[in-house]
């Protein structure tokens, strides 16, 4: 008898679930269609609606080209007629979202920016902060290669400007929300079922082992959501101006992360099938997971808006996390290495939730 | 002719948290045989298959399944058996040639998914999905994954429950035929018509001990012969046979 592949199994049972997946409607609905369908709503209302009021210190330098870039913004209004104490009270009301004081300097950098934000209007805040991060990267970035001084190179480039659109931020979280629920009841009501239908038993009664049946139903559900995200960010990019600072490369990491997250996400879903009874006790427990996280992570509207009591729920959910990591790849370009606080965090939740998992975990 | 013993069972006890399902059951099952095991529900039948199956641990005994111990050796025994569960489902959403697949995936072995469907009569369903066939297309079917791996013994645990008449005839057509093929089967049934027309030798279980081993014939024939006689006289014919008559003998699906 020839010896038995156990990669070979794997792969079965991750074929037949991927198929199994594709073939269910609530899967593509749930973590296909809604985020679509959020994207297509909010990226329409919220374009127009959201601008961030910026003052220009009276000190400020106007002609460089940070802020002839900035000028340019669409969500960005710049004012310059009011005084500076004007400014400043405007700023402490929240009338203004921030005060930039751009500095021309004759040695390196080039220029300093110094930005004051206000505890009255976070949330356009770090939309501001986001969009200089962005700015200052790209800046940067095209001014080193030639190593020439900076401020040469800077006057030379003409930059198209990024514009940070509400797109920008509502894709990642729509992506995240999309992974929770794959992840979350995907896993949960396949176990439960494959169970309870002795599904599981019938494997049992042949060679597979058992590390083959959970890791081909991981690879299912990595590999459709995998391809759901790409179909996201793929409608996100080409349909909407979701922006990809590196191209291809923001997209790898953006996969990569989904991954990270999905893993977590499953997690939850073992532990959901393991303590829940029967497939109707599947949806109630599945939301006491995913509600929570859809709302308080950042999907819709930045955590900087919440009130400070709720800051500490929300930062110590791994949504937030996720969306947060998968925002700053996103739009300032950063790769996986500069968002090790999130997957450090991400991390701590995986090894947590497995721990968890591997006691509540049920075969039969 | 000396029969060759492909099963043993040795003193075989199965003891749960609060009762003792198999108290000590001994019996042998030979080659290419149709072995039954009877008994009423609660007899210890299931739980003795599936200790056999590899599928529970068994409390103490000793079990091998064509040379193999089920304690060392249970992979070694699973690529060798094809198993049918009461009641068991299969993976949702799937046709049943992408079942055969998967299953052929699982057994680590080649088949034409088509020619296992030819064997239980089941071409014309191949892209069907499971949940949609009959009664005794389910169990056909069910029959037909136990077969992907070409076992040596198949073991099927009430098979024919909740079938009419046709589909029930017509199923035991078909495990005579795997029988034939050279597959030795061990069934469970609570329908002594069925053990008594399929099986060359039974075993009453009962109370989790077996009160009786032997040929359906010969223990008819011990019976009658202590002196047992049946209140109403036996006729040549029963409702069962009327019904096929009526109905004729090709199943329905």
């Amino acid at each position: 008898m020839t010896s038995y592949n156990n990669t070979r199994a794997t792969l079965a049972i991750a074929k037949a679930s991927l198929r199994s997946i594709f073939r269910s409607p609530s899967a593509v609905v749930f973590s296909l269609l809604f985020p679509l369908i959020f994207i297509v709503i909010f990226a329409n209302i919220g374009g127009g609606a959201v601008s961030v009021d910026v003052g220009l210190a009276k000190s400020s330098d106007t002609l460089n080209p940070i802020y002839q870039v900035l000028k340019n913004y669409k969500v960005v209004r710049i004012t310059t007629k009011q005084s500076q104490a004007e400014m400043n009270k405007n700023l402490d009301k929240g009338s203004l979202d921030a005060i930039i004081d751009i500095q021309k300097r004759n040695g390196l950098p080039a220029f300093t920016i110094d930005v004051k934000y206000t505890a009255a209007s976070q949330e356009k805040g770090n939309m501001l902060r986001s969009m200089l991060k962005s700015l200052l990267y790209q800046f940067n970035t095209q001014a080193t290669p030639n190593n020439a001084p900076k401020v040469a190179t800077m006057t030379e480039t003409t930059i198209k400007g990024r514009e940070y659109k509400y797109i920008d931020f509502i894709l990642p979280g729509q992506l995240g929300f999309s992974l929770l629920n794959i992840g979350v009841f995907g896993t949960a009501f396949v176990f439960l079922s494959l169970r309870q239908t002795l599904v599981i038993k019938r494997f049992f009664a042949t060679p597979v082992k058992r590390y083959s049946i959970i890791t081909g139903e991981m690879l299912a559900r990595v590999s459709f959501a995998l391809l759901g995200a790409i179909v996201i960010i793929s409608v996100g990019h080409f349909a909407f101006g979701f922006t990809l600072v590196n191209g291809i490369v923001t997209v790898l990491n953006m996969l990569l992360l989904s991954f990270a997250g999905l893993i977590i996400f499953m997690g939850f879903g073992f532990i959901i099938s393991g303590i829940a009874k029967n497939e109707t006790s599947i949806p109630p427990l599945s939301n006491i997971i995913t509600l929570p996280q859809f709302l308080l992570s950042g999907t819709f509207f930045s955590t900087a808006a919440f009130p400070s009591w709720l800051q500490p729920v929300s930062n110590a959910l791994p949504l937030t996390h996720l969306n947060n990591a998968m925002r700053k790849i996103a739009f300032e370009g950063a790769a996986l290495g500069d968002v090790t606080h999130q997957l450090l965090i991400l991390l701590l939740w995986g090894i947590g939730i497995y721990a968890v998992a591997i006691k509540t975990f049920k075969w039969e | 002719m000396a029969k060759q013993p492909i099963i043993t069972v040795n003193n075989l006890v199965k003891q749960y948290a609060d009762f003792t399902a198999v108290k000590g059951i001994s019996f042998e099952v030979y080659e290419g045989e149709i072995f039954g095991l009877l008994g009423p529900n609660g007899a210890g039948k299931t739980t003795t298959l599936e200790i056999i199956e590899t599928l529970r641990i068994k409390t103490s005994g000793e079990v091998t399944v064509d040379g193999f111990s089920i304690d060392t050796q249970a992979n070694q025994i699973k690529q060798r058996i094809g198993v049918q569960l009461q009641a068991a489902g299969y993976y949702p959403g799937l046709n049943l040639i992408e079942l055969l697949n998967l299953f052929s995936g699982l057994y680590g072995v080649r088949i034409n998914p088509l020619d296992m469907l030819a064997k239980v009569a089941l071409t014309d369903k191949a892209k069907a999905q499971y949940k949609t066939l009959s009664g005794g297309q389910k169990q056909r079917f069910s029959i037909a994954t136990t077969l992907i791996n070409n076992p040596r013994i198949i073991f099927l645990d009430e098979p024919t429950t909740g079938l009419d008449p046709q589909a029930r005839r017509n199923l035991w057509e078909l495990i005579r035929e795997i029988r034939s093929a050279g597959t030795t089967v061990v069934i469970t049934t609570h329908y002594m018509d069925e053990a008594e027309e399929l099986c060359d030798r039974v075993a009453f279980v009962d109370g989790g001990r077996i009160v009786g081993i032997n040929s359906p014939d010969s223990f008819i024939d011990e019976l009658v012969a202590a002196g047992f006689e049946r209140k109403k006289q036996v006729k040549q014919a029963n409702l069962e046979d009327v019904f096929i008559n009526l109905t004729g003998k090709e199943w329905r699906e």
